[in-house]
């Protein structure tokens, strides 16, 4: 059976090329971060909490002091691209399909035909691991059509990483975060603050603050799954639903998005907001939070109106 | 009850502010948090290594950056401009809310991982989104241009998170459903995801119409 391991493996050896390469050209605070990045994929799962903590603490080490930079590996000229581009034409865009054309149509298939019952992937895993099948499949084929250099993939590919840097780590590091605050119980107290506030007997208000908790606990923590059980248990259920008479479905549903315009709003949303300014190399880092916020506000307001009147007005 | 633990949200939002090194800065709140909780500093950091360990497959994605610099060494970049220059008719503004639509759609149905920041945006959407724009406005000025990929990056965002949900069997929905389980109240994802539907015809309304009239601004500045 294919488990997550496998994908595991196949990013540690990933990372570990590129701590190579970056030896190569004398970048120590690299070639540092990627190793230790590569020695977490390849041995965590055999090695104490401990060890994953102190490997994690060196990370930071390095990039929190201005450890990494930027690499300028060779690659073709804009020129030579234009030429290489007219001559391949929209056959080029085909390698890039294969990637997410494996992943959904590997999906639907592992789940809709009898191929599921070959227990071949790790349960409810199938999409990431079809995922890694596909980058594997259409980095083959691009390499047998275009026939670079053989190092050229692994170079190519570090000069992206590279340009992404630190925020490459940002949003596994964010889960980790989560996980500490569910641990020190910072839910807990968030929702029994929040329950204290409300003013009583007011039904808009309630639902007003429940969205307001929601976008902005959701900011803070850059994840609105983190903000969701917490604005739930403190506001949600006990008051819209079970003081109020508030249809479930809706408060439910509708309080997740309210969530999701404060994603749109937040640098913790780092793999959504901050990881694209860097790969889309903007001068400023907070470039697509701009664009979004004039989206996000708006968008929370209506799903305010949804809430007050999908659960109470036309569900009483 | 103890407060104290609540200063590791103060230390995000201050490391944020005063742009510290973001790593630097969670890593900080959750020893914090952590040790202001009661806990040892040993098991703080056994447990942030435990749960860096256990997520590991949110930055699996990043194996895709082999295929999609290889490509675009060989000019996927120049090649998804040209398709836009050889369209007629073709705007920065049409072409992005279309975009949208696509991603709505398709993230409805369960496609979710069809777009994405490294795997379209970066080499298809933004440089489209750009030759578009030069197309109807002329050669545009740096910071435009950045504002053109910063919007391409904030479409593929909206049409995601208010798409996604309108499929029962995304990890939102289960997760919503979960939660009122536990506290009595069964419902199906069905009941959940048609809820998401106002909420996505809201944000392709706002969103669509932000893209307009951006692509207006950027042509009123230049006449």
């Amino acid at each position: 059976m294919i488990t997550y391991e496998w994908l595991y493996v196949l990013a540690g050896v990933g990372f570990a090329v590129w701590a190579l390469l970056s030896l190569r050209d004398r970048l120590w605070g690299n070639a540092g971060f990627w190793a230790l990045l590569a020695a977490s994929f390849l041995i965590g799962s055999h090695v104490s909490d401990l060890v994953n903590g102190l490997l994690v603490l060196a990370m930071v080490a390095i990039a929190g002091f201005g450890g990494l930079r930027r690499s300028d590996p060779s690659t073709t000229s804009v020129e030579e691209r234009q030429a290489l581009s007219a001559r391949l034409g929209n056959r080029l865009f085909l390698p890039a399909l294969v990637v997410p054309l494996t992943a959904v149509a590997g999906t639907l298939l592992y789940n809709y035909t009898p191929f599921g019952e070959t227990g071949l992937f790790e349960t409810r895993r199938e999409t990431l691991i079809l995922f890694g099948v596909g980058v594997v499949v259409a980095l083959v084929l691009a390499m047998l059509w275009l026939r670079p250099p053989w190092l050229a993939p692994a170079e190519e590919g570090r000069r992206l990483l590279d340009s992404i840097g630190w925020a490459a780590i940002l949003p596994q590091m964010l889960a980790a975060l989560g996980a500490v605050f569910a641990l020190a119980g910072v839910g807990d107290i968030i929702g029994g603050v929040a329950g204290d506030v409300i003013p009583k007997g007011s039904v808009f208000l309630t639902v007003l603050v429940f969205a307001l908790g929601m976008a902005l606990f959701t900011m803070i923590m850059g994840n609105a799954f983190a903000a969701f059980p917490v604005m739930a248990a403190a506001i949600g259920i006990p008051l819209l639903v079970q003081q109020y008479g508030g249809n479930p479905a809706v408060i439910g549903a509708v309080g997740m998005l309210a969530g999701f315009c404060g994603t749109l709003m937040t640098p913790m949303a780092a793999n959504f907001n901050i990881v694209p300014a860097a790969l889309l190399e903007l001068k400023d880092q907070n470039g697509v939070i701009r664009q979004q916020i004039g989206t996000a506000l708006p968008l929370w307001v209506c799903n305010v109106a949804i809430i007050y009147v999908g659960a109470f007005l036309l569900w009483n | 009850m103890n407060y104290w633990p609540l200063l590791g949200i103060v230390i995000v939002v201050l490391g944020f502010a005063l742009r510290f090194n973001p790593l630097l800065v969670v890593v900080s709140a959750a020893l914090a948090t952590g040790v202001l909780a009661g806990l040892d500093l040993v098991a703080v950091i056994e447990a942030l290594g435990k749960a860096f360990n256990d997520n590991r497959y949110i930055s699996v994605t990043w194996i895709i950056l082999p295929v999609i610099g290889l490509l675009e060494r060989y000019g996927l970049q120049q090649r998804a401009r040209a398709v836009i220059e050889g369209m007629r008719g073709a705007t920065m503004g049409k072409l992005l809310v279309a975009y949208l639509a696509f991603r709505q759609v398709t993230a409805a149905l369960g496609m979710k991982d069809i777009g994405g920041h490294p795997q379209a945006v970066r080499p298809l959407v933004a440089p489209m989104a750009e030759a578009a724009a030069q197309k109807t406005h002329g050669e545009l000025s740096g910071g435009e241009r950045d504002k053109v990929k910063a919007m391409a990056a904030a479409t593929d965002n909206v049409g995601l998170f208010f798409g996604e949900d309108i499929f029962f069997a995304i990890a939102s929905i289960l997760l919503i459903q979960g939660v009122f389980e536990s506290a009595g109240y069964p419902l199906t994802p069905l009941q959940l995801s048609v809820w998401a539907i106002p909420t996505a015809i809201c944000a392709f309304l706002i969103h669509g119409s932000r893209i307009l009239a951006f692509d207006r601004r950027l042509g009123r500045v230049r006449r």
